[in-house]
């Protein structure tokens, strides 16, 4: 690991009430890079984006920043912080038409230029947003909102993007076209992307390292393309 | 972390000061510095001694899975002693109650009686079922005017109305039951309110059957019967129920049958199914409960113990208008449910006793009395969402919490 | 007077008196919308301006402003009687409602009706329990459309609550804030995601939503001529169902809900025994709430999400 973190956990535990969901995770995540996070349903993907992002309290362990320790933090600071994410089940604002999500994602910012800039830059990315710029967001079918979800999040022009599976229920033609983008935001604003995905194959593909996660554990972490050609990998999420 | 509490509680402080000032402050235009002073010491200091109480329980280390926390563990001290000794105690000391107490003391004691049945019947539907009722005190405004009128215009004695007052609560109960049996619980509690304000209003208006705002008086007092061998044969003697202490004693044993009879319920097949209509209305559904007719006996039910109240009520005074049944008093009535904490019998009666008989104590406070129940409601609240005993076998799960959206 | 003048007449009330009743629904559906809670103690916030203004107004009248100043003096009024109790509602929240944010629903309910019974008291004894006058400003004149009266009050009161509801549309609507508002109502997790502070959202909801009903209160003030420390609670249900009846959490909604049952009640009244418009208006809330809970602009349930 040549770049220096840009995240890191250190042994982070999060609790739902009595559940204990996330046993002390620990992982980095290297300045511009894209990495991934992989494992089955319950695993404790989702809740990892959460914890880093201070909507779940980390109960114990730390989480380091551009730096700084973020795991006290409540959302909004960790926003303000240059942390945005595309969460699971889209979230969009369902009563705000697309215009007024994309710009709710660019809440904190003050640039209204470079604002202007990203609008057109993410209508460039997810032309299909343009047509409908004055529909209601709750209107929109399930793979329009992901867009409109990811979308919103690069409005906040952030250092540090956390996708949670933003391909699903997207048609196989533009998952492909949702992981090229992805490379495309990671090379055009040098954004680093921590990505949660299901589809290990192509999350791992344009990955530079690779975690997998079981029962609020990681068990494996290793460059992508190591994980590619791992047995056990290969058997559990690969199909294969 | 200090710091940052105390920051807080300083912020709090202020805001409350804002409250405070004056609303205590002024009377009659007159600005009293040192009871605004007052009551904000005694809040804060509250605030201050759940602070302590807060950072003492964090320093300590994590609980342990099978902690229980206090009120859990006082409850269960005192199951261990032997029942006999508890309630025999307990039953002997209230019985005993009239003889050592003066008249005043009595009367006191009744209406906490009463509000305590009233405790009781709501804590059926809000306890047991879930449902959330701010019109409750209508069915007791149903039970009163029942009796009374059919006292009045059909001669019908306390024991023969009774009967038929709670059947008649028990309907208005279903009728105000059925449509809100779909509804969301902040929904539930709106048209809760809406129906008693109706009852009352139409109580208020109807002014050839319930001469309304005049009341209804004249009553004749629930009476006993008992054989006498005067003049050589067989007669009935009656013993009318006006004096304070057997008034007492006729409300005493409505409370411990009410009693009796929500236990029985909620260890009951229907108990058990107002739990589950709580804990997870599908699934309960999914399950094979009938959660229509459940839901609606639980309304029936909880009305009917009202009924028999404001039955005890109107014979009792021997009077009755509709502005004993203002919307506060059924927030007097649910605060007494939660207080208790939803769902505990122990938890109603201490807190009927608490909120009824409190304020008299402070009568030199009388019209400060409302003002602090008020501001009683909301502290507790705030320092004891779950109340002051929660129920055995379920706290907390009463609508269920917030979903963070 | 004829027929048709006094029909003219009853819709000229009613669209006064739906005016006041939608300030208020307004101020309910805010706050409902923004944390979900029926804010109980709404109809005593309401009040308390009512008896702000009738302080401040005998106060500038004492020494004759009112009469050589109508304008600033009104601005006087209405501005202190939103001022302090948006200051008032904020308190409240801070106080009752923020340490419940994340307990039960009935937690927090009942601790908003402490709250309003609290406040109500409070009112009792320190403004006494009888009405308060408040001085008349506005006289009798007013305009003669075909045999109905619109006087200048009720003329001046509506322009001033549509006004409000314009600038309380365009806010929410237009500025950085009122977005935040909607936002934080619609996904409060993911408006928190967003950097919105929402700590200061529903800050902001509890000093604009109080403050419209101050407005009313006033309003109310103005042209019945007396205030009383329980009035809020009528007005408190009536305002409620008309933010039903639009739909919780609908802005127009409020709007359109508070002059339709501002309508049923004066032509109730008018036409029927007064007495019973009352039961009328509740009856017309248990039944909307039965029939189309979502209310007349209301999303559907499903979209709700509780
Ligand atoms: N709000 C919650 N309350 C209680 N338990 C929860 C909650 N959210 C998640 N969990 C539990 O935490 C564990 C981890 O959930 P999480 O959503 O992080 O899984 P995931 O890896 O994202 O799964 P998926 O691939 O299905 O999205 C699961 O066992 C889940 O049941
Ligand atoms: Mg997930």
């Amino acid at each position: 690991m040549s770049k220096p973190s840009l995240l890191q956990l250190k042994d982070v535990h999060t609790f739902y009430d009595n559940i204990h969901a996330l046993k002390g995770i620990s992982l980095s995540v290297p300045q511009g890079a894209i990495v991934c996070l992989i494992g089955a349903n319950g695993a404790g993907k989702s809740t990892t984006l959460m914890t880093i992002f201070g909507v779940q309290p980390c109960r114990k362990g730390k989480i380091v920043f551009d730096g700084h320790p973020i795991h006290e933090l409540p959302p909004e600071r960790v926003a303000a912080r240059g942390v945005s994410q595309s969460p699971e089940g889209r979230q969009v604002f369902p009563r705000m038409s697309v215009f007024e999500n994309l710009e709710m994602g660019a809440f904190l910012r003050k640039d209204k230029e470079g604002i202007q800039n990203d609008l057109d830059w993410v209508f460039s990315l997810f032309p299909v947003l343009k047509d409908r710029i004055g529909q209601i967001g709750g209107t929109l079918s399930g793979g329009e909102q992901q867009m409109l979800a990811i979308g919103r999040a690069l409005m906040a022009r952030p250092k540090l993007l956390l996708l949670d599976e933003p391909s699903l229920g997207l048609a196989p033609k533009l998952v492909e076209k949702i992981f090229e983008t992805i490379i495309e935001i990671n090379r055009n604003s040098a954004t680093t992307i921590f990505l949660v995905e299901q589809n290990a194959q192509m999350a791992l593909s344009i990955s530079s390292l690779g975690f997998v996660m079981e029962t609020g554990r990681i068990v494996i972490s290793d460059k992508a393309s190591a994980l590619l050609e791992n047995k056990q990998v290969k058997k559990a999420y690969l199909g294969e | 972390m200090v710091r940052q509490e105390l920051k807080k509680l300083v912020i709090y402080g202020f805001f409350l000061a804002i409250i405070i000032t004056p609303m205590v402050g002024f009377k009659n235009n007159d600005f009293d510095a040192a009871r605004v002073l007052q009551t904000l010491a005694v809040l804060i200091g509250l605030l201050v001694l759940n602070l302590i109480v807060k950072l003492v329980r964090s320093k300590r280390p994590q609980r342990a899975p099978g902690h229980k926390a206090w009120g859990e563990r006082v409850r269960e001290r005192i199951e261990q002693i032997p029942k006999v000794f508890t309630l025999g105690g307990l039953i002997l000391i209230t019985a005993m109650f009239p003889v050592f107490a003066d008249n005043y003391m009595i009367d006191v004691a009744i209406t906490c009686l009463i509000y305590i049945t009233l405790g009781l019947g709501l804590n059926i539907v809000v306890g047991l079922c879930g449902l959330l009722d701010l019109g409750y005190i209508a069915f007791y405004a149903v039970g009163a005017y029942t009796y009374s009128l059919l006292n009045l215009k059909l001669g019908l004695s306390f024991w023969a109305a009774l009967p038929i007052g709670v059947v008649l609560g028990m309907t208005c109960g279903c009728i105000i039951g059925y449509p809100t049996l779909k509804m969301r619980g902040d929904y539930l509690a709106i048209v809760t309110l809406g129906f008693g304000e109706i009852i009352r209003l139409v109580l208020n208006n109807w002014d050839s059957l319930t001469a309304g705002p005049n009341g209804l008086f004249g009553m004749q007092r629930a009476a006993l019967y008992y054989p006498t061998f005067q003049d050589g044969g067989l007669s009935w003697a009656v013993y009318n129920i006006k004096s304070l202490p057997s008034l007492y004693y006729l409300i005493y044993i409505i409370v411990i049958l009410t009693i009796i009879g929500v236990r029985r319920l909620d260890n009951s097949r229907i108990g058990r199914a107002w739990v589950a209509i709580r804990e997870d209305e599908t699934a309960a559904e999914l399950s094979g409960v009938p959660t229509t007719w459940i839901k609606l006996l639980a309304y029936a039910l909880g009305a009917g113990f009202a009924s028999v109240a404001g039955a005890f009520f109107a014979a009792k005074l021997s009077y009755t208008n509709p502005n004993f049944f203002l919307f506060m008093e059924s927030c007097i009535v649910l605060c007494i449910v939660v207080l208790g904490g939803v769902g505990s019998i122990p938890g109603i009666i201490v807190a009927g006793i608490v909120l009824i008989a409190a304020p008299e104590i402070f009568r030199g406070l009388e019209s400060y009395r409302m003002l602090a129940f008020g501001g009683i409601m909301t502290t507790m609240m705030v320092l004891k969402p779950e109340g002051l005993i929660p129920a055995k076998r379920h706290k907390r799960e009463f609508i269920e919490t917030k979903s963070n959206e | 007077m004829d027929q048709s003048a006094f029909i003219l007449q009853q819709i000229v009330n009613a669209i006064f008196l739906g005016s006041i009743y939608a300030l208020i629904a307004l101020g309910y559906t805010m706050v409902y919308g923004i944390i979900e809670l029926i804010n109980f103690a709404h109809g005593e916030l309401f009040t308390a301006g009512a008896f702000i203004g009738v302080i401040v107004l005998t106060g500038l009248q004492s020494f004759g402003f009112v009469e050589s100043h109508f304008v600033i003096s009104m601005i006087i009024v209405f501005g202190l009687a939103m001022a302090y109790v948006a200051v008032l509602g904020v308190a409240v929240e801070h106080v009752a409602y923020k340490p419940l944010r994340d307990s039960s629903r009935l937690a927090a309910l009942l601790s908003a009706l402490g709250m309003s019974i609290f406040l109500s008291n409070g009112m009792m004894l320190s403004q006494g329990v009888s009405d308060r006058a408040y001085p008349p400003v506005f006289g009798v004149q007013g305009i003669d459309i075909g045999g109905a009266i619109i006087t200048n009050g009720q003329i001046f009161i509506v322009l001033l609550a549509i006004a409000m509801m314009i600038a309380l549309q365009l806010f929410v609507h237009r500025t950085r804030l009122g977005k935040a508002m909607r936002a934080t109502a619609q996904n409060r997790t993911m408006a928190r995601m967003l950097g919105i502070d929402i700590d200061q959202t529903i800050r902001i909801t509890f000093m604009i939503g109080p403050a419209l009903g101050a407005a009313a209160g006033v309003m109310v003030g103005l042209h019945y001529g007396a205030v009383r420390f329980d009035m809020g609670f009528i007005f408190m249900i009536k305002a409620f169902a008309a933010a039903i009846l639009g739909g919780i959490g609908s802005i127009p909604g409020a709007m359109i809900g508070g002059l339709t049952i501002g309508a049923i009640e004066v032509f109730w009244a008018a036409f029927l025994p007064s007495a019973w418009k009352d039961v009328t208006t509740f009856t017309v809330l248990i039944l909307v709430l039965y029939f189309k809970p979502s209310g007349l602009l209301g999303e559907s349930e499903s979209e709700v999400r509780v």
